[in-house]
């Protein structure tokens, strides 16, 4: 299940293949196929003209020929069966991940602890046996039994039976990272987990349900587009049936010439109806699923993936997201009359020991400004004063210096206790500093201030694209921070967001969602902590991390296992991805009827108006010829257009306009003008090798 | 074509399109309630005619109300005109003392002219008292009209309202479409059209001697009243003189300005416009051919200012033009170049000062070749219906275009109102294809388009092409629909196929060849013709009821703009494929085989 084994995971697997191929035929039967109008249309019209065939060689008194009776009737079949494939094929893909996960839901031995006590009794249950609201203790070694949460206690967890991300990851009571996973494995130390889920209810087999499709329902946007398919599909239905009793007439009429065959008619209805959409309709729906599983996010509902396509505004979380998880140093600013040399030195004496990512990016700074190189912190023989709330400062004792270094107030204060005191150019410069969104951290040895350090927030690189890319998709992106305005509004100019939040509480973000959705607005977010459940609950589209608590993921439609926040971006791709796949396979299905009538409607009615003859504008050799050819075509592209619905049709995020002109162009002109080819060439092929 | 006829055409349609944005603003105005300076006249009609009936024009109906409104309203007028017809007789203003009509003809005319259809299988100076015409047909002219236009509205309130449960009041709208819009547009026509010389009259219809009295062969009769037939097996025929002519009268100008105006189009008279007294000269054929046309197009406009987007307007006014004016001049074209046959036959069909050339059979000389086409194409575009030349005569691909017109599904202008949101209907399909093109849920005009607007779209589509299809099947394969087949070949199934075109879509033109007038015809299509107009009615209804509760999505980047030429062209493809194409077979069995045999 790592990441980089999926992408190279062929569309063509050959053991998911063999197991598809066996699957079409299963699904041959009419009570599953009842609930794709299209395909069980073509179905009955199979099993009318296999009928025919026996009548014709039992009777040998057919309608037509027996040998052209039989091979439409196998090629409406071949249609069924091909339509069959793809499902199958977009499925084959999720079982086969489903197996995998199935693996690590085997039945394990559960301690159920008596109280909430680490030290209480411990019983040996097995974890089906587990409900709601028991306590187990797992201990390193153990696999957790089911989905809980960390009620005391720390360890380290193995989660990659889920996430497929082998480093592991720590779990901890209280705090945003109580939840764990049934299947995952605890590597050190020990945990007090209270289980959330019943057996059959956890995250792992919500999970399987998902990825094998079994679960799947369709989704509301899929079934409008099936309500157009099977309108369309009786459509077409009146216009071949009553082609019978307009024929009758026309014979009687003309004086001359047959009706058209029952064979004929329902060849012409199948190649009339949307077949080519209506085949791979499921399949496109399960392979939008599939891409999200690619992605690494577990979609809890294909609603959830419709949803994204339409997404509007994007709540985004500034930190971790937009700008990298922490602040970092960018500039040394001495105090008057001290070097900068010497405030860097001792700004990096006093973060060797600071493991905080601000710390080494301190001395980072030191030394690509000033060429500072790293020291041994205990090699030099210094005493490391950690950063305490109390005094809101760190640093480092070396030799009889105190150097310390902290926010403004707590420095000054710290420097009047010493007798120094706080110059006013350094007080202007945390001032400046403030009021451009950074983070200023001053630094003093003893009673004499040295000078600030400018911490920023550092925008992730090519975030800014994407920001313009998701306003050419339409997309609004809305920055969610804690930071005073001031900040926020820096950070958001630098990022290219379009709106931000600043001094956020869950309070603030649910009434920003409901605004939005109020104006009529998809919003879409992530979050990973308890206090954003409320809001994730209240967003369309709620990315949940899966480092999240169990309250988050409970509250999101999709839980994203990598736990990345621009992910989000992804998925909105994805969703479009999907619907864009339905809309330009169903306009290509309907252009190519254009064709098909030209193939098919001289053929059926030469005999009664010979001048209709003049509408066969592709040359079909027969009548029989270009009848066959037509239906051929319409089964082969289902198998051709097979990794089309699979890997969906590509998204770029230009605007709708341009979308829809290049999709109108390829799709739509495209499915005018391919299957007038795609015909002539059948016909060409079986004439030459004496087919009919 | 000639220089003339290019010419003609040109002006027909630009004196439309500059008409439609004054009057389209001014309805939008008046279904807003604010029509301004009209409703300092006409505002005391409007409010003492609420005062009689009843209404209150404030209340506001759900679509279910509104729809059932629309239909009690209809229904009680099919039973009215139906029973006018039947008492006839014992009524006033009947000079000519024309007996009750069968009930078969009473209930087709009835529904015909309820529905907006106005399928004439009456003759109206041979059946019907002025009476008749007056208080049943002319009455339904009117309100027909402006119930498919309330309809319209409804569905235009259904995008325009926000989380609403309310589509307006169909008996305001009905009043309000009346009152303020056909009426003063029906009494400026007519006084307009009766100078010209159409007539206004309730006496007697006059006898007068003829210049020229003739004599002929009159066919024998026997005592059953069949013809006689001699040895050889033709008829027997005896001499015959004819010195004097009837000549029918009647308030044909009241009547003439609202059938052409509310998209009605039956006749006072059997031959309909072609009749000298319903459209005597070029000046009044080109001002009925306008007001075939003019609100249909306006209420485009309406349509975009009342969505507070006038270019939502523009943009299906456009699709429509862009369709009807290539087939116009395609059939001016057609028509113009005359009968395949006669050219073999080596006659000079080519227009010059000396004869109009081309196919003149069954068209006015004083209309000629033009007038003719352009009046075929735009009553079958818009479903008005009315001729003033016989389409059976045309040639067979030039007699195509007004089935095909027909068979797009009345949405190329359409009937008043009808039209419009058969129209949106489509653009609504259009919007759910071409949004899943960019990877969104399909918005129109702000609302999404889901599973029940879906549902009802479709549902709609799919009920015309099946009246259509199976009408059709019924009639060519048993007897009694056979025997209304006058043309053997295909251009008898032509003139049935076209008849229940004419039937399912409301447009009420007939192809003629067809004799409609029997029990078979009169009840199928009268059966057809209810269906066809209030089975999408109320999936209309319905859509309007569903959007309405929506709420307003505002309109960004990633939004399909509905309003480009881009949009346009997908909106006139998904017409022509689901109209056009779903008809082809057929099409191929009758005028096409028609064409090509000969």
């Amino acid at each position: 299940m790592n990441k980089k084994d999926k992408t190279k995971r062929s569309l063509f697997e050959p053991k998911i293949v063999r197991r598809a191929a066996w699957d079409s035929f299963r699904k041959l039967n009419p009570v599953y196929l009842v609930k794709n109008p299209v395909m069980f249309v073509v179905e009955a019209g199979s099993v009318l003209t296999t009928l025919l065939y026996f009548h014709a060689i039992i009777t040998g008194k057919g309608e037509a020929s027996p040998g052209f009776i039989l091979q439409i009737s196998i090629w409406l079949w071949v249609t069924v069966l091909f339509s069959n494939f793809a499902e199958s094929m977009a499925e084959g893909r999720g079982k086969a991940q489903a197996d995998a996960l199935r693996k690590t839901r085997q039945d394990v031995m559960a301690k159920r602890l008596a109280t909430h006590r680490r030290d209480s009794e411990v019983t040996k249950v097995t974890s089906s046996m587990l409900k709601k609201g028991d306590v187990v203790l797992v201990e390193a070694g153990d696999v957790i039994p089911m989905d809980g949460e960390a009620i005391e206690g720390v360890a380290s967890v193995n989660e990659s039976a889920i996430t497929g991300e082998s480093a592991p990851v720590i779990r901890e009571s209280g705090g945003d990272r109580s939840a764990v996973t049934g299947g995952t494995i605890v590597l050190s130390d020990w945990l007090v987990v209270r289980i959330t889920a019943n057996p059959g209810e956890t995250f792992l087999d919500r999970m399987i349900g998902m990825v094998e499709g079994a679960k799947r329902k369709k989704t509301p946007n899929e079934i409008a587009l099936n309500i157009l398919l099977a309108g369309l599909t009786i459509v077409f239905l009146l216009v071949t049936a009553t082609l019978l009793p307009f024929s009758i007439f026309s014979v009687h009429a003309a004086g001359h010439g047959s009706p058209v065959t029952i064979t004929v008619l329902a060849a012409l209805l199948v190649c009339l109806i949307p077949t080519t959409i209506g085949g791979l309709l499921s399949a496109i729906g399960i392979a939008g699923m599939d891409r999200m599983i690619q992605a690494n996010v577990i979609a809890m509902s294909g609603r959830a993936v419709e949803a994204a396509g339409d997404v509007d505004v994007l709540l985004l979380d500034k930190t971790g997201t937009i700008t990298l998880g922490d602040r970092q140093a960018t500039l040394f600013m001495p105090a008057p009359g001290v070097d900068g040399q010497a405030l860097a030195d001792a700004a990096q004496l006093s973060s060797l020991a600071d493991e905080t990512p601000e710390g080494r990016s301190i001395v980072v700074l030191a030394k690509e400004k000033y060429g500072l190189r790293e020291r041994d912190i205990h090699a030099l023989g210094a005493h490391f004063v950690p950063f305490s709330a109390q005094t809101r400062m760190s640093g480092v004792d070396l030799n009889g210096r105190e150097i310390r270094k902290g926010a403004a107030d707590a420095v000054e204060k710290y420097v009047v206790s010493k007798g120094g005191t706080f110059p006013s150019d350094v007080r202007t410069a945390v001032d400046d500093i403030a009021r451009l969104g950074a983070t200023p951290l001053v630094v003093a040895e003893d009673k004499r201030v040295l000078g600030v350090i400018r911490l920023n927030d550092i925008v992730k690189g090519g975030i800014k694209e994407r920001f313009a890319e998701m306003r050419q998709m339409g997309i609004k992106t809305i920055m969610i921070t804690g930071d005073n305005p001031l900040t926020a509004a820096a950070v958001a100019a630098e990022a290219g967001v379009d709106d931000f939040l600043a001094q956020a509480t869950p309070e603030t973000k649910l009434k920003l969602i409901r605004e939005h959705q109020a104006g009529g607005r998809l919003v879409a977010m992530t979050g990973d902590g308890t206090n954003d459940a409320p809001a994730l609950a209240q967003a369309d589209v709620a990315v949940a991390m899966n480092t999240g608590t169990q309250a988050a993921k409970e509250a999101g439609n999709l839980v994203d296992l990598d736990s990345n926040p621009t992910k989000l971006i992804e998925i909105v791709e994805i969703g479009k991805q999907l619907l864009m796949t339905r809309g330009t396979l169903t306009t290509f299905s309907i252009s190519n009827d254009v064709a098909k009538y030209f193939a098919i409607l001289p053929a059926a009615f030469i005999s009664i108006y010979p001048a209709l003859k003049i509408l066969n504008i592709m040359h079909l050799a027969t009548p029989q010829s270009a009848v066959l050819s037509a239906v051929i075509f319409n089964a082969l592209i289902i198998i051709f257009l097979i990794p089309l619905a699979l890997r969906g049709v590509k998204y770029k995020p230009l605007g709708a306009q341009i979308v829809l002109r290049n999709n109108a162009l390829i799709y739509g002109v495209g499915g005018l003008i391919v299957p007038f080819i795609g015909i002539k060439l059948i016909d060409m092929l079986i004439t030459a090798l004496h087919i009919v | 074509m000639t220089a003339n006829s290019v010419f003609q055409i040109i002006i027909y349609f630009a004196v439309i399109v500059i008409l439609a944005k004054p009057l389209g603003l001014y309805m939008a105005r008046v279904y807003e309630n604010q029509p301004a300076r009209m409703g300092r006249f006409l505002g005391p009609l409007e409010r003492l005619f609420y005062k009689l009936c009843g209404i209150n024009p404030e209340e506001e109906m759900g679509w279910k109300q509104y729809a059932l409104s629309v239909i009690v309203f209809s229904a009680v007028g099919v039973l009215a005109v139906y029973l006018i017809q039947r008492i006839q007789g014992a009524l006033f203003f009947n000079p000519q003392k024309f007996p009750a009509a069968t009930p078969d003809l009473s209930f087709n005319t009835a529904v015909s002219f309820v529905t907006n259809t106005n399928w004439q299988n009456y003759g109206g100076e041979n059946t019907l008292a002025y009476f008749t015409q007056m208080a049943a047909l002319t009455v339904q002219n009117f309100v027909s009209a402006a119930t498919g236009m309330a309809v319209l509205v409804a569905l235009i309130r259904g995008f325009k309202r926000n989380s609403a449960t309310t589509i307006g009041n169909f008996w305001a709208d009905l009043t309000r479409g009346v009152i303020y819009i056909l009426m003063p547009l029906s009494v400026i026509l007519a006084l307009a059209l009766v100078p010209m010389g159409v007539i206004q009259s309730m006496g007697k219809y006059k006898t007068v001697k003829l210049i020229q009295a003739f004599t002929y062969d009159n066919p024998e009769l026997d005592a059953h009243g069949n013809t006689v037939l001699d040895a050889k097996g033709s008829t027997v025929t005896e001499k015959a003189q004819m010195a004097e002519q009837t000549i029918p009268m009647g308030p044909v100008a009241s009547q003439e300005a609202v059938k052409m105006l509310g998209t009605n189009g039956g006749g006072f008279f059997n031959v309909n416009s072609a009749h000298p007294f319903e459209n005597p000269t070029p000046l009044s054929n080109l001002l009925e051919t306008l007001a075939i046309l003019l609100i249909p197009s306006a209420l485009c406009l309406t349509f975009g200012e009342m969505a507070n987007d006038r270019r939502q307007g523009w943009a299906l006014l456009v699709a429509m033009l862009v369709v009807l004016v290539p087939l116009t001049f395609l059939c001016a074209h057609l028509e113009q170049g005359g009968n395949p046959h006669f050219a073999s036959a080596g006659i000079n069909q080519a227009a010059s000062s000396l004869q109009s050339g081309g196919n003149m059979e069954g068209k006015e000389t004083r209309f000629g070749i033009t007038d003719s086409a352009i009046w075929a194409t735009w009553t079958t575009a818009a479903s008005n219906g009315s001729v003033n030349s016989m389409h059976d005569s045309f040639t067979p691909l030039g007699g195509l275009i007004p089935m095909l017109l027909i068979q797009l599904g009345e949405v190329i202008f359409g009937g008043v109102g009808s039209g419009l949101y058969g129209m949106i209907i489509f653009a609504i399909i259009t919007v759910f294809v071409a949004g899943l093109m960019v990877g969104r849920t399909p918005e129109y005009l702000g609302k999404k388009i889901e599973m029940y607007e879906m549902k009802m779209a479709a549902f709609v589509v799919l009920i015309v092409n099946a009246l259509i299809k199976i009408g059709t099947a019924i009639a060519v394969s048993t007897k009694a629909g056979l025997a209304g087949i006058s043309n053997p070949g295909p251009h008898g199934f032509s003139e049935v196929l076209y008849a229940f075109s004419s039937f399912a879509d409301n447009n009420g033109s007939a192809f003629a060849g067809l004799n409609g007038n029997t029990p078979f015809y009169n009840v199928m299509g009268g059966i057809i013709m209810f269906l066809g107009r209030f089975w999408v009615i109320i999936p209309v209804l319905a859509i309007a009821g569903s959007l309405a509760k929506k709420k307003h999505v505002p309109a960004g980047l990633g939004t399909l703009p509905t309003h480009t030429p881009l949009f346009v062209v997908f909106l006139i493809g998904v017409i022509i494929i689901v109209g056009a194409l779903t008809f082809m077979p057929a099409l191929a069995l009758g005028p096409v085989a028609d064409y090509l045999m000969h």
